[in-house]
Protein backbone atom coordinates (compact mmCIF):
# COMPACT_ATOMS: atom_id res chain seq x y z
CA UNK A 1 0.00 0.00 0.00
CA UNK A 2 2.28 2.02 0.78
CA UNK A 3 4.74 2.02 -1.97
CA UNK A 4 2.36 2.76 -4.28
CA UNK A 5 3.21 3.47 -7.94
CA UNK A 6 2.25 7.11 -9.50
CA UNK A 7 0.25 5.63 -12.40
CA UNK A 8 -2.22 3.70 -9.92
CA UNK A 9 -5.14 5.58 -10.31
CA UNK A 10 -7.03 6.83 -7.46
CA UNK A 11 -10.24 4.28 -8.75
CA UNK A 12 -8.39 1.36 -8.92
CA UNK A 13 -7.20 2.16 -5.39
CA UNK A 14 -10.78 2.75 -3.99
CA UNK A 15 -11.89 -0.36 -5.93
CA UNK A 16 -9.15 -2.52 -3.92
CA UNK A 17 -10.23 -1.09 -0.98
CA UNK A 18 -13.72 -2.02 -1.35
CA UNK A 19 -12.78 -5.08 -2.82
CA UNK A 20 -10.43 -5.81 0.63
CA UNK A 21 -13.27 -4.84 2.36
CA UNK A 22 -15.97 -6.77 1.19
CA UNK A 23 -13.34 -10.32 1.61
CA UNK A 24 -12.94 -8.69 5.30
CA UNK A 25 -16.49 -8.70 5.43
CA UNK A 26 -17.33 -12.44 3.95
CA UNK A 27 -14.78 -13.10 6.12
CA UNK A 28 -16.33 -11.37 9.68
CA UNK A 29 -19.96 -12.84 8.64
CA UNK A 30 -18.77 -15.96 8.67
CA UNK A 31 -17.12 -16.33 11.98
CA UNK A 32 -20.15 -14.62 13.24
CA UNK A 33 -22.59 -16.87 11.69
CA UNK A 34 -22.38 -19.57 14.81
CA UNK A 35 -23.34 -16.95 17.16
CA UNK A 36 -25.73 -15.20 15.60
CA UNK A 37 -27.36 -18.32 14.60
CA UNK A 38 -28.51 -18.78 17.88
CA UNK A 39 -29.22 -15.09 18.49
CA UNK A 40 -31.44 -15.02 15.59
CA UNK A 41 -33.40 -18.25 16.90
CA UNK A 42 -33.22 -18.04 20.74
CA UNK A 43 -33.69 -13.97 20.86
CA UNK A 44 -34.49 -12.40 17.44
CA UNK A 45 -37.14 -15.30 16.17
CA UNK A 46 -39.29 -15.85 19.87
CA UNK A 47 -39.37 -11.34 19.84
CA UNK A 48 -41.23 -11.81 16.94
CA UNK A 49 -43.31 -14.98 17.99
CA UNK A 50 -44.72 -12.71 20.59
CA UNK A 51 -45.31 -10.11 18.83
CA UNK A 52 -47.36 -12.40 16.45
CA UNK A 53 -49.40 -14.66 19.30
CA UNK A 54 -50.10 -11.32 20.91
CA UNK A 55 -52.54 -10.37 18.18
CA UNK A 56 -54.57 -13.69 18.66
CA UNK A 57 -57.31 -15.07 21.38
CA UNK A 58 -55.17 -18.38 22.06
CA UNK A 59 -56.15 -19.78 25.60
CA UNK A 60 -57.92 -22.67 26.98
CA UNK A 61 -61.50 -21.67 25.92
CA UNK A 62 -60.12 -21.41 22.34
CA UNK A 63 -59.93 -24.44 19.71
CA UNK A 64 -58.07 -22.65 16.90
CA UNK A 65 -56.38 -19.05 17.85
CA UNK A 66 -58.56 -16.36 16.85
CA UNK A 67 -57.25 -13.00 15.30
CA UNK A 68 -57.84 -10.09 17.51
CA UNK A 69 -56.42 -7.42 16.36
CA UNK A 70 -55.07 -5.39 19.73
CA UNK A 71 -57.67 -6.67 22.26
CA UNK A 72 -54.79 -8.51 24.39
CA UNK A 73 -52.92 -5.07 25.25
CA UNK A 74 -56.49 -3.22 25.40
CA UNK A 75 -57.35 -6.02 28.50
CA UNK A 76 -54.27 -5.75 30.12
CA UNK A 77 -54.42 -2.03 29.91
CA UNK A 78 -57.68 -2.82 32.61
CA UNK A 79 -56.16 -5.71 34.30
CA UNK A 80 -56.02 -4.94 37.97
CA UNK A 81 -52.86 -7.91 38.09
CA UNK A 82 -50.63 -6.24 35.78
CA UNK A 83 -51.43 -3.04 36.67
CA UNK A 84 -50.12 -4.26 39.88
CA UNK A 85 -47.47 -6.37 38.59
CA UNK A 86 -46.19 -2.76 36.47
CA UNK A 87 -46.67 -0.88 39.58
CA UNK A 88 -44.44 -3.67 41.64
CA UNK A 89 -41.79 -3.58 39.06
CA UNK A 90 -41.17 0.43 39.12
CA UNK A 91 -41.19 0.72 42.91
CA UNK A 92 -38.12 -2.34 42.70
CA UNK A 93 -36.34 -1.29 40.00
CA UNK A 94 -36.67 2.85 41.67
CA UNK A 95 -35.56 1.53 45.23
CA UNK A 96 -33.32 -1.19 43.67
CA UNK A 97 -31.22 0.41 41.17
CA UNK A 98 -29.80 3.27 42.92
CA UNK A 99 -29.39 1.70 46.51
CA UNK A 100 -27.75 -1.12 44.57
CA UNK A 101 -25.49 1.06 42.93
CA UNK A 102 -24.91 3.60 45.45
CA UNK A 103 -23.75 0.69 48.21
CA UNK A 104 -21.74 -0.48 45.30
CA UNK A 105 -19.30 2.01 44.89
CA UNK A 106 -19.31 3.18 48.22
CA UNK A 107 -17.79 -0.46 49.72
CA UNK A 108 -15.79 -0.70 46.68
CA UNK A 109 -14.15 2.29 47.35
CA UNK A 110 -13.86 1.88 51.41
CA UNK A 111 -12.54 -1.54 51.37
CA UNK A 112 -10.41 -0.60 48.35
CA UNK A 113 -8.61 1.35 51.10
CA UNK A 114 -8.31 -0.94 53.58
CA UNK A 115 -4.68 -1.77 54.72
CA UNK A 116 -6.21 -5.49 56.14
CA UNK A 117 -8.57 -7.70 55.76
CA UNK A 118 -9.80 -6.75 52.13
CA UNK A 119 -10.36 -10.32 50.97
CA UNK A 120 -12.98 -11.27 53.68
CA UNK A 121 -14.24 -7.67 53.00
CA UNK A 122 -14.95 -8.65 49.78
CA UNK A 123 -15.83 -12.32 50.25
CA UNK A 124 -18.38 -10.99 53.51
CA UNK A 125 -20.13 -8.66 50.40
CA UNK A 126 -19.48 -10.76 47.33
CA UNK A 127 -21.01 -13.88 48.18
CA UNK A 128 -24.66 -13.96 47.68
CA UNK A 129 -23.84 -13.58 43.98
CA UNK A 130 -23.10 -17.16 44.41
CA UNK A 131 -25.81 -18.52 45.68
CA UNK A 132 -29.28 -19.33 43.28
CA UNK A 133 -31.74 -17.09 43.82
CA UNK A 134 -34.10 -20.07 44.89
CA UNK A 135 -31.40 -20.74 47.52
CA UNK A 136 -31.55 -17.57 48.77
CA UNK A 137 -35.25 -17.48 49.17
CA UNK A 138 -35.15 -20.59 51.46
CA UNK A 139 -32.46 -19.09 53.35
CA UNK A 140 -34.44 -15.71 53.69
CA UNK A 141 -37.97 -17.77 54.57
CA UNK A 142 -35.86 -18.85 57.66
CA UNK A 143 -35.54 -15.10 58.44
CA UNK A 144 -39.12 -14.02 57.61
CA UNK A 145 -40.90 -16.67 58.80
CA UNK A 146 -43.30 -15.72 61.89
CA UNK A 147 -42.22 -17.22 65.61
CA UNK A 148 -39.59 -19.38 64.61
CA UNK A 149 -37.58 -16.68 61.71
CA UNK A 150 -34.48 -15.43 62.78
CA UNK A 151 -36.67 -12.09 62.82
CA UNK A 152 -39.45 -13.59 65.08
CA UNK A 153 -36.75 -14.09 67.86
CA UNK A 154 -36.79 -10.17 68.11
CA UNK A 155 -40.89 -9.99 67.40
CA UNK A 156 -42.60 -12.81 67.09
CA UNK A 157 -45.81 -11.05 65.56
CA UNK A 158 -43.75 -9.28 62.75
CA UNK A 159 -45.30 -11.17 59.82
CA UNK A 160 -43.73 -9.30 56.75
CA UNK A 161 -44.13 -11.44 54.04
CA UNK A 162 -47.80 -12.41 54.98
CA UNK A 163 -48.95 -8.48 54.60
CA UNK A 164 -49.38 -6.92 51.69
CA UNK A 165 -47.94 -3.51 52.74
CA UNK A 166 -44.52 -5.02 53.47
CA UNK A 167 -44.17 -7.72 51.46
CA UNK A 168 -42.47 -6.27 48.85
CA UNK A 169 -40.12 -4.57 51.11
CA UNK A 170 -38.99 -7.60 52.29
CA UNK A 171 -38.54 -8.86 49.41
CA UNK A 172 -36.69 -5.94 48.58
CA UNK A 173 -33.94 -5.95 51.24
CA UNK A 174 -33.05 -9.39 49.91
CA UNK A 175 -32.81 -8.46 46.39
CA UNK A 176 -30.59 -5.40 47.83
CA UNK A 177 -28.70 -8.09 49.29
CA UNK A 178 -28.12 -10.06 46.96
CA UNK A 179 -27.35 -7.81 44.10
CA UNK A 180 -25.01 -4.85 45.44
CA UNK A 181 -22.01 -7.55 45.83
CA UNK A 182 -22.07 -8.40 42.39
CA UNK A 183 -22.14 -4.96 40.90
CA UNK A 184 -19.22 -4.05 43.79
CA UNK A 185 -17.24 -6.85 41.71
CA UNK A 186 -17.53 -3.97 38.67
CA UNK A 187 -16.99 -1.34 40.84
CA UNK A 188 -14.19 -2.88 41.87
CA UNK A 189 -12.92 -3.58 38.41
CA UNK A 190 -13.75 -0.26 37.13
CA UNK A 191 -11.44 1.91 40.75
CA UNK A 192 -8.67 -0.08 39.64
CA UNK A 193 -8.64 1.10 36.09
CA UNK A 194 -8.46 4.69 37.90
CA UNK A 195 -5.08 6.50 37.36
CA UNK A 196 -3.14 6.71 40.91
CA UNK A 197 -1.31 9.90 40.55
CA UNK A 198 -4.71 11.46 39.84
CA UNK A 199 -5.45 10.73 43.79
CA UNK A 200 -2.01 11.74 44.36
CA UNK A 201 -2.57 15.36 42.60
CA UNK A 202 -5.58 15.69 44.37
CA UNK A 203 -3.91 15.28 47.82
CA UNK A 204 -0.98 17.57 46.74
CA UNK A 205 -3.65 20.20 46.13
CA UNK A 206 -4.93 19.83 49.32
CA UNK A 207 -8.46 17.64 48.16
CA UNK A 208 -10.55 16.17 50.45
CA UNK A 209 -11.92 12.37 50.68
CA UNK A 210 -15.32 13.63 49.38
CA UNK A 211 -14.04 15.84 46.75
CA UNK A 212 -11.48 13.58 45.22
CA UNK A 213 -14.84 10.85 45.35
CA UNK A 214 -16.98 13.38 43.62
CA UNK A 215 -14.29 15.43 41.22
CA UNK A 216 -12.01 12.10 39.88
CA UNK A 217 -13.84 8.67 41.44
CA UNK A 218 -17.38 9.14 39.59
CA UNK A 219 -16.68 10.51 36.65
CA UNK A 220 -13.43 7.94 35.52
CA UNK A 221 -16.49 5.46 36.71
CA UNK A 222 -18.77 6.75 33.59
CA UNK A 223 -17.61 3.17 31.85
CA UNK A 224 -18.68 1.24 34.29
CA UNK A 225 -21.65 2.70 34.95
CA UNK A 226 -23.36 2.05 31.84
CA UNK A 227 -22.35 -1.80 32.11
CA UNK A 228 -23.55 -1.72 35.92
CA UNK A 229 -26.67 -0.05 34.67
CA UNK A 230 -27.54 -2.35 32.50
CA UNK A 231 -27.31 -5.32 34.70
CA UNK A 232 -29.33 -3.82 37.45
CA UNK A 233 -32.11 -2.00 35.12
CA UNK A 234 -32.34 -6.25 33.67
CA UNK A 235 -31.67 -7.44 37.30
CA UNK A 236 -34.81 -5.58 38.20
CA UNK A 237 -37.42 -7.23 36.13
CA UNK A 238 -35.68 -10.48 35.80
CA UNK A 239 -35.58 -11.84 39.44
CA UNK A 240 -38.67 -13.03 40.11
CA UNK A 241 -36.81 -16.88 41.36
CA UNK A 242 -37.89 -16.05 44.70
CA UNK A 243 -41.23 -15.53 43.97
CA UNK A 244 -42.14 -19.07 43.33
CA UNK A 245 -40.49 -20.25 47.10
CA UNK A 246 -41.50 -17.28 48.88
CA UNK A 247 -44.83 -15.55 48.32
CA UNK A 248 -46.01 -16.49 44.90
CA UNK A 249 -46.56 -13.50 43.79
CA UNK A 250 -48.80 -13.08 46.76
CA UNK A 251 -50.18 -11.52 49.48
CA UNK A 252 -53.04 -11.17 46.44
CA UNK A 253 -50.18 -9.98 43.85
CA UNK A 254 -48.49 -7.96 46.49
CA UNK A 255 -45.18 -8.98 45.43
CA UNK A 256 -46.15 -10.02 41.97
CA UNK A 257 -43.92 -9.10 39.03
CA UNK A 258 -44.02 -8.95 35.44
CA UNK A 259 -42.23 -11.98 34.61
CA UNK A 260 -43.75 -13.73 37.01
CA UNK A 261 -47.14 -13.14 35.70
CA UNK A 262 -46.13 -14.07 32.52
CA UNK A 263 -44.94 -17.58 33.79
CA UNK A 264 -48.42 -17.48 35.35
CA UNK A 265 -50.58 -16.34 33.02
CA UNK A 266 -48.69 -18.74 30.09
CA UNK A 267 -47.61 -21.80 31.90
CA UNK A 268 -50.65 -22.18 34.79
CA UNK A 269 -53.71 -20.43 32.89
CA UNK A 270 -52.20 -21.64 29.49
CA UNK A 271 -53.63 -18.01 28.10
CA UNK A 272 -50.69 -18.13 25.14
CA UNK A 273 -52.06 -14.53 23.52
CA UNK A 274 -51.73 -12.89 27.03
CA UNK A 275 -48.84 -14.05 28.11
CA UNK A 276 -47.30 -13.12 24.56
CA UNK A 277 -48.88 -9.75 25.08
CA UNK A 278 -47.32 -9.39 28.46
CA UNK A 279 -43.96 -10.69 27.24
CA UNK A 280 -44.07 -8.28 24.33
CA UNK A 281 -44.58 -5.30 26.70
CA UNK A 282 -41.74 -6.41 28.80
CA UNK A 283 -39.41 -6.89 26.05
CA UNK A 284 -40.31 -2.79 24.58
CA UNK A 285 -39.65 -1.71 28.15
CA UNK A 286 -36.39 -3.11 28.74
CA UNK A 287 -35.20 -2.21 25.12
CA UNK A 288 -36.48 1.52 25.98
CA UNK A 289 -35.12 1.95 29.51
CA UNK A 290 -31.97 0.00 28.16
CA UNK A 291 -31.43 2.25 25.46
CA UNK A 292 -32.16 5.31 26.52
CA UNK A 293 -29.56 4.65 28.75
CA UNK A 294 -27.10 3.36 26.24
CA UNK A 295 -27.87 6.54 24.13
CA UNK A 296 -27.62 9.15 26.67
CA UNK A 297 -24.34 7.90 28.24
CA UNK A 298 -20.97 8.24 26.77
CA UNK A 299 -20.94 5.45 24.25
CA UNK A 300 -16.98 5.14 24.40
CA UNK A 301 -17.42 2.13 26.58
CA UNK A 302 -18.51 0.50 23.72
CA UNK A 303 -17.57 1.87 20.52
CA UNK A 304 -13.60 2.63 21.63
CA UNK A 305 -11.20 0.79 23.80
CA UNK B 1 -4.96 14.39 60.90
CA UNK B 2 -5.91 13.02 64.33
CA UNK B 3 -9.84 13.45 63.65
CA UNK B 4 -9.90 12.07 59.86
CA UNK B 5 -7.85 8.71 61.43
CA UNK B 6 -11.04 8.43 64.25
CA UNK B 7 -13.07 9.38 61.09
CA UNK B 8 -11.81 6.45 59.16
CA UNK B 9 -11.95 4.13 62.40
CA UNK B 10 -15.88 4.92 62.89
CA UNK B 11 -15.80 4.20 58.94
CA UNK B 12 -13.75 0.86 58.89
CA UNK B 13 -16.04 -0.15 61.90
CA UNK B 14 -19.48 0.46 60.21
CA UNK B 15 -17.92 -1.40 57.50
CA UNK B 16 -17.46 -4.63 59.18
CA UNK B 17 -20.83 -4.41 61.02
CA UNK B 18 -22.64 -3.80 57.80
CA UNK B 19 -20.44 -7.24 56.49
CA UNK B 20 -21.30 -8.59 59.67
CA UNK B 21 -25.13 -8.32 58.72
CA UNK B 22 -24.47 -9.27 55.23
CA UNK B 23 -23.28 -12.62 56.42
CA UNK B 24 -25.98 -13.50 58.87
CA UNK B 25 -27.89 -15.29 55.73
CA UNK B 26 -25.27 -17.42 55.25
CA UNK B 27 -23.97 -17.78 58.92
CA UNK B 28 -27.46 -18.63 59.70
CA UNK B 29 -28.20 -21.15 57.10
CA UNK B 30 -24.54 -23.18 57.99
CA UNK B 31 -25.67 -23.71 61.63
CA UNK B 32 -28.89 -24.76 61.14
CA UNK B 33 -27.98 -27.32 58.07
CA UNK B 34 -25.12 -28.93 61.39
CA UNK B 35 -27.31 -28.92 64.18
CA UNK B 36 -29.48 -31.86 65.62
CA UNK B 37 -33.14 -31.62 63.52
CA UNK B 38 -34.82 -31.62 66.90
CA UNK B 39 -32.85 -28.27 68.01
CA UNK B 40 -33.28 -26.64 64.66
CA UNK B 41 -35.73 -24.06 65.93
CA UNK B 42 -34.08 -22.35 69.08
CA UNK B 43 -31.63 -20.01 68.35
CA UNK B 44 -29.71 -20.51 70.97
CA UNK B 45 -29.31 -24.18 71.28
CA UNK B 46 -25.37 -25.53 70.38
CA UNK B 47 -25.30 -29.48 69.38
CA UNK B 48 -21.94 -31.19 68.31
CA UNK B 49 -22.25 -31.10 64.68
CA UNK B 50 -24.55 -33.44 62.50
CA UNK B 51 -23.97 -34.77 59.29
CA UNK B 52 -27.33 -36.48 60.04
CA UNK B 53 -29.37 -33.53 58.11
CA UNK B 54 -27.30 -34.20 54.40
CA UNK B 55 -28.12 -38.21 54.95
CA UNK B 56 -31.44 -37.37 55.20
CA UNK B 57 -31.32 -35.13 52.38
CA UNK B 58 -29.35 -37.47 49.87
CA UNK B 59 -31.86 -40.36 50.59
CA UNK B 60 -34.88 -38.16 50.38
CA UNK B 61 -34.16 -36.37 46.84
CA UNK B 62 -31.90 -37.47 43.90
CA UNK B 63 -29.54 -34.58 44.61
CA UNK B 64 -26.52 -36.36 42.72
CA UNK B 65 -28.55 -36.46 39.68
CA UNK B 66 -29.71 -32.70 40.02
CA UNK B 67 -25.82 -32.53 40.73
CA UNK B 68 -25.18 -34.09 36.68
CA UNK B 69 -27.30 -32.33 35.14
CA UNK B 70 -26.25 -28.84 36.80
CA UNK B 71 -22.66 -29.82 35.64
CA UNK B 72 -23.66 -31.08 32.49
CA UNK B 73 -25.39 -27.90 31.12
CA UNK B 74 -23.54 -25.29 32.68
CA UNK B 75 -20.01 -27.16 31.58
CA UNK B 76 -21.54 -27.91 28.26
CA UNK B 77 -22.91 -24.19 27.62
CA UNK B 78 -19.42 -22.63 28.97
CA UNK B 79 -18.06 -24.75 26.02
CA UNK B 80 -19.84 -23.55 23.45
CA UNK B 81 -20.20 -19.77 24.76
CA UNK B 82 -16.30 -19.82 24.74
CA UNK B 83 -15.73 -20.38 21.12
CA UNK B 84 -18.48 -18.64 19.90
CA UNK B 85 -17.32 -15.35 21.95
CA UNK B 86 -13.59 -16.13 20.94
CA UNK B 87 -14.85 -15.61 17.23
CA UNK B 88 -17.34 -12.91 17.44
CA UNK B 89 -15.56 -10.72 20.22
CA UNK B 90 -12.07 -10.90 17.46
CA UNK B 91 -14.66 -9.63 14.95
CA UNK B 92 -15.66 -7.01 16.55
CA UNK B 93 -12.72 -6.13 18.05
CA UNK B 94 -10.13 -6.23 14.78
CA UNK B 95 -12.65 -6.41 11.50
CA UNK B 96 -13.87 -3.54 9.66
CA UNK B 97 -16.59 -4.64 8.18
CA UNK B 98 -19.77 -4.05 6.16
CA UNK B 99 -22.74 -4.05 8.81
CA UNK B 100 -20.47 -3.97 12.17
CA UNK B 101 -22.27 -1.23 13.48
CA UNK B 102 -25.62 -2.78 12.98
CA UNK B 103 -24.48 -6.32 14.40
CA UNK B 104 -23.19 -5.04 17.04
CA UNK B 105 -26.19 -3.44 18.54
CA UNK B 106 -28.10 -6.54 17.26
CA UNK B 107 -25.84 -8.00 19.75
CA UNK B 108 -26.00 -6.04 22.70
CA UNK B 109 -29.75 -6.33 22.42
CA UNK B 110 -29.36 -9.72 23.23
CA UNK B 111 -28.08 -8.01 26.57
CA UNK B 112 -31.02 -5.81 27.08
CA UNK B 113 -33.92 -8.78 26.24
CA UNK B 114 -33.18 -11.12 29.33
CA UNK B 115 -33.67 -14.48 27.84
CA UNK B 116 -35.46 -15.14 30.69
CA UNK B 117 -38.18 -12.88 29.49
CA UNK B 118 -38.71 -15.04 26.53
CA UNK B 119 -39.56 -18.22 28.17
CA UNK B 120 -42.81 -18.60 26.36
CA UNK B 121 -41.93 -18.22 22.81
CA UNK B 122 -39.03 -19.86 23.32
CA UNK B 123 -40.95 -22.86 24.85
CA UNK B 124 -43.12 -22.84 22.05
CA UNK B 125 -40.07 -23.52 19.85
CA UNK B 126 -38.62 -25.96 22.06
CA UNK B 127 -42.14 -28.24 22.07
CA UNK B 128 -42.16 -27.66 18.28
CA UNK B 129 -39.05 -28.95 18.14
CA UNK B 130 -39.54 -31.79 20.27
CA UNK B 131 -36.89 -30.58 22.63
CA UNK B 132 -38.39 -29.75 26.12
CA UNK B 133 -37.53 -31.94 28.64
CA UNK B 134 -33.91 -32.41 27.48
CA UNK B 135 -30.96 -31.15 28.65
CA UNK B 136 -29.64 -29.70 25.08
CA UNK B 137 -33.05 -27.53 24.99
CA UNK B 138 -32.45 -25.82 28.45
CA UNK B 139 -28.69 -25.21 27.19
CA UNK B 140 -29.47 -23.43 23.14
CA UNK B 141 -30.82 -20.08 23.90
CA UNK B 142 -27.78 -19.10 25.81
CA UNK B 143 -25.43 -20.47 23.41
CA UNK B 144 -24.44 -16.67 22.61
CA UNK B 145 -23.81 -14.15 25.34
CA UNK B 146 -23.71 -10.92 24.20
CA UNK B 147 -21.88 -10.17 27.88
CA UNK B 148 -18.92 -12.83 26.89
CA UNK B 149 -18.57 -10.66 23.21
CA UNK B 150 -18.22 -7.72 25.11
CA UNK B 151 -15.81 -8.70 27.31
CA UNK B 152 -13.78 -10.39 24.87
CA UNK B 153 -13.72 -7.67 22.42
CA UNK B 154 -12.84 -5.28 24.89
CA UNK B 155 -9.87 -7.45 26.04
CA UNK B 156 -8.60 -7.72 22.65
CA UNK B 157 -8.84 -4.31 21.86
CA UNK B 158 -5.72 -4.04 24.91
CA UNK B 159 -3.93 -6.55 23.05
CA UNK B 160 -1.08 -5.16 20.44
CA UNK B 161 -2.34 -5.58 17.15
CA UNK B 162 1.68 -6.32 16.34
CA UNK B 163 0.98 -9.57 17.75
CA UNK B 164 -1.44 -10.68 15.08
CA UNK B 165 0.78 -9.19 12.49
CA UNK B 166 3.59 -11.03 13.50
CA UNK B 167 2.30 -14.43 13.58
CA UNK B 168 0.81 -13.66 9.95
CA UNK B 169 4.54 -12.73 9.00
CA UNK B 170 4.97 -16.10 10.11
CA UNK B 171 2.70 -18.02 8.19
CA UNK B 172 -0.19 -18.13 10.63
CA UNK B 173 -3.42 -18.73 9.46
CA UNK B 174 -6.92 -17.35 10.91
CA UNK B 175 -7.31 -20.05 13.09
CA UNK B 176 -3.76 -20.48 14.16
CA UNK B 177 -3.91 -16.69 15.00
CA UNK B 178 -6.51 -17.36 17.25
CA UNK B 179 -5.71 -20.08 19.39
CA UNK B 180 -2.02 -19.57 19.43
CA UNK B 181 -2.35 -15.59 19.73
CA UNK B 182 -5.00 -14.62 21.56
CA UNK B 183 -6.74 -17.29 23.62
CA UNK B 184 -3.66 -17.49 25.76
CA UNK B 185 -3.73 -13.85 26.24
CA UNK B 186 -7.68 -13.65 27.07
CA UNK B 187 -7.30 -15.95 30.12
CA UNK B 188 -8.70 -13.43 32.46
CA UNK B 189 -11.06 -12.40 30.23
CA UNK B 190 -12.46 -16.11 30.36
CA UNK B 191 -12.20 -16.65 34.01
CA UNK B 192 -14.20 -13.54 34.54
CA UNK B 193 -16.58 -14.85 32.06
CA UNK B 194 -16.42 -18.11 33.19
CA UNK B 195 -17.47 -17.12 36.65
CA UNK B 196 -20.54 -14.95 35.70
CA UNK B 197 -22.21 -17.68 33.15
CA UNK B 198 -21.85 -20.73 35.45
CA UNK B 199 -22.87 -19.06 38.65
CA UNK B 200 -25.88 -17.73 36.30
CA UNK B 201 -26.57 -21.61 34.85
CA UNK B 202 -26.38 -22.29 38.83
CA UNK B 203 -29.36 -19.99 39.16
CA UNK B 204 -31.05 -20.42 36.23
CA UNK B 205 -34.42 -21.26 37.18
CA UNK B 206 -37.63 -20.43 35.65
CA UNK B 207 -36.52 -21.72 32.35
CA UNK B 208 -35.70 -25.10 33.35
CA UNK B 209 -38.68 -24.84 35.65
CA UNK B 210 -41.13 -24.57 32.46
CA UNK B 211 -38.76 -27.18 30.36
CA UNK B 212 -38.49 -30.06 32.52
CA UNK B 213 -40.93 -32.37 33.70
CA UNK B 214 -38.70 -35.16 35.14
CA UNK B 215 -36.26 -35.93 37.76
CA UNK B 216 -33.98 -36.67 34.67
CA UNK B 217 -32.78 -33.40 33.33
CA UNK B 218 -33.91 -31.22 36.63
CA UNK B 219 -31.22 -29.01 38.05
CA UNK B 220 -29.96 -27.96 41.03
CA UNK B 221 -31.82 -24.85 41.36
CA UNK B 222 -35.29 -26.63 40.64
CA UNK B 223 -34.77 -29.68 42.42
CA UNK B 224 -33.80 -27.31 45.34
CA UNK B 225 -36.93 -25.69 45.14
CA UNK B 226 -39.06 -29.01 44.66
CA UNK B 227 -37.50 -30.28 48.24
CA UNK B 228 -37.95 -27.17 49.64
CA UNK B 229 -41.70 -27.17 48.46
CA UNK B 230 -42.12 -29.95 50.28
CA UNK B 231 -41.41 -28.94 53.55
CA UNK B 232 -43.98 -26.08 54.39
CA UNK B 233 -43.69 -25.87 57.53
CA UNK B 234 -40.27 -24.90 60.18
CA UNK B 235 -40.18 -28.53 61.45
CA UNK B 236 -37.72 -29.81 58.52
CA UNK B 237 -35.37 -26.40 58.93
CA UNK B 238 -32.35 -28.24 59.17
CA UNK B 239 -33.09 -30.22 56.21
CA UNK B 240 -34.41 -27.33 54.36
CA UNK B 241 -30.73 -25.67 54.94
CA UNK B 242 -28.55 -28.97 54.04
CA UNK B 243 -30.12 -29.19 51.06
CA UNK B 244 -29.81 -25.50 50.42
CA UNK B 245 -25.74 -25.99 51.21
CA UNK B 246 -25.62 -28.61 49.58
CA UNK B 247 -26.60 -26.46 46.65
CA UNK B 248 -24.69 -23.35 47.52
CA UNK B 249 -21.38 -25.07 48.28
CA UNK B 250 -19.69 -25.77 45.19
CA UNK B 251 -19.83 -22.10 44.38
CA UNK B 252 -18.85 -20.58 47.33
CA UNK B 253 -15.81 -22.56 47.81
CA UNK B 254 -15.21 -22.21 44.31
CA UNK B 255 -15.07 -18.24 45.11
CA UNK B 256 -13.54 -18.89 48.77
CA UNK B 257 -10.47 -20.74 47.06
CA UNK B 258 -9.91 -18.38 43.78
CA UNK B 259 -11.12 -15.02 45.59
CA UNK B 260 -7.86 -13.08 44.57
CA UNK B 261 -7.45 -14.75 40.87
CA UNK B 262 -11.47 -13.85 39.84
CA UNK B 263 -11.23 -10.47 41.22
CA UNK B 264 -8.01 -9.70 39.76
CA UNK B 265 -9.35 -11.17 36.35
CA UNK B 266 -11.99 -8.79 36.54
CA UNK B 267 -10.10 -5.79 36.76
CA UNK B 268 -8.15 -7.22 33.83
CA UNK B 269 -10.97 -8.19 31.60
CA UNK B 270 -12.21 -5.57 29.52
CA UNK B 271 -15.05 -4.00 31.82
CA UNK B 272 -13.65 -0.94 33.17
Amino acid sequence: MKNQTVDTSMQSTVARAVRMKWKRTVKAWLLLAPALFFLFVFTLYPVAQSLYSSLFRDNLSTIKPVFIGLDNYKALLKDPVFRECFRNNLLIAVVTIPLCMGLAVILATISNRLTRGVSLVRLGFIYPTFIPLVAAANIWMFIYTPIYGLLGYINPSWRFLADGKTAIWALIVMLIWKNTGYIMLFYIAGLHGIDKELYEAARIDGATETQMFTKITWPMLQATNIYVLIIVLTNAYKMVDHLYIMTKGGPGNATNMLLFYIYQTGFDYWDTGKASAITVILVLMMLIITSVNFFTSDRKAFYND
Amino acid sequence: MRKKSVANYIVNVLLFALMFICMIPVIWMIRTAFIRQDLALDLFAVSMPTLDNFRRVLDAAPFFKYYGNTLFITVGVLLVQFVLITMAGYVFARIDFYGSNFLFVLFLSQMMIAPEVLILPNYTLMSRLGLTDTRIGIMLPFFTSAMGTLIVRQTIKTIPYELEEAARADGANLLQILVMVYVPLLRSAYLTFGMISVSYQWNNFLWPLVMTDSVANRPLSLGLAMFAMSYETGAQWSDVSAATLLVCAPLLIAFILFQRQFVESFMHSGIK
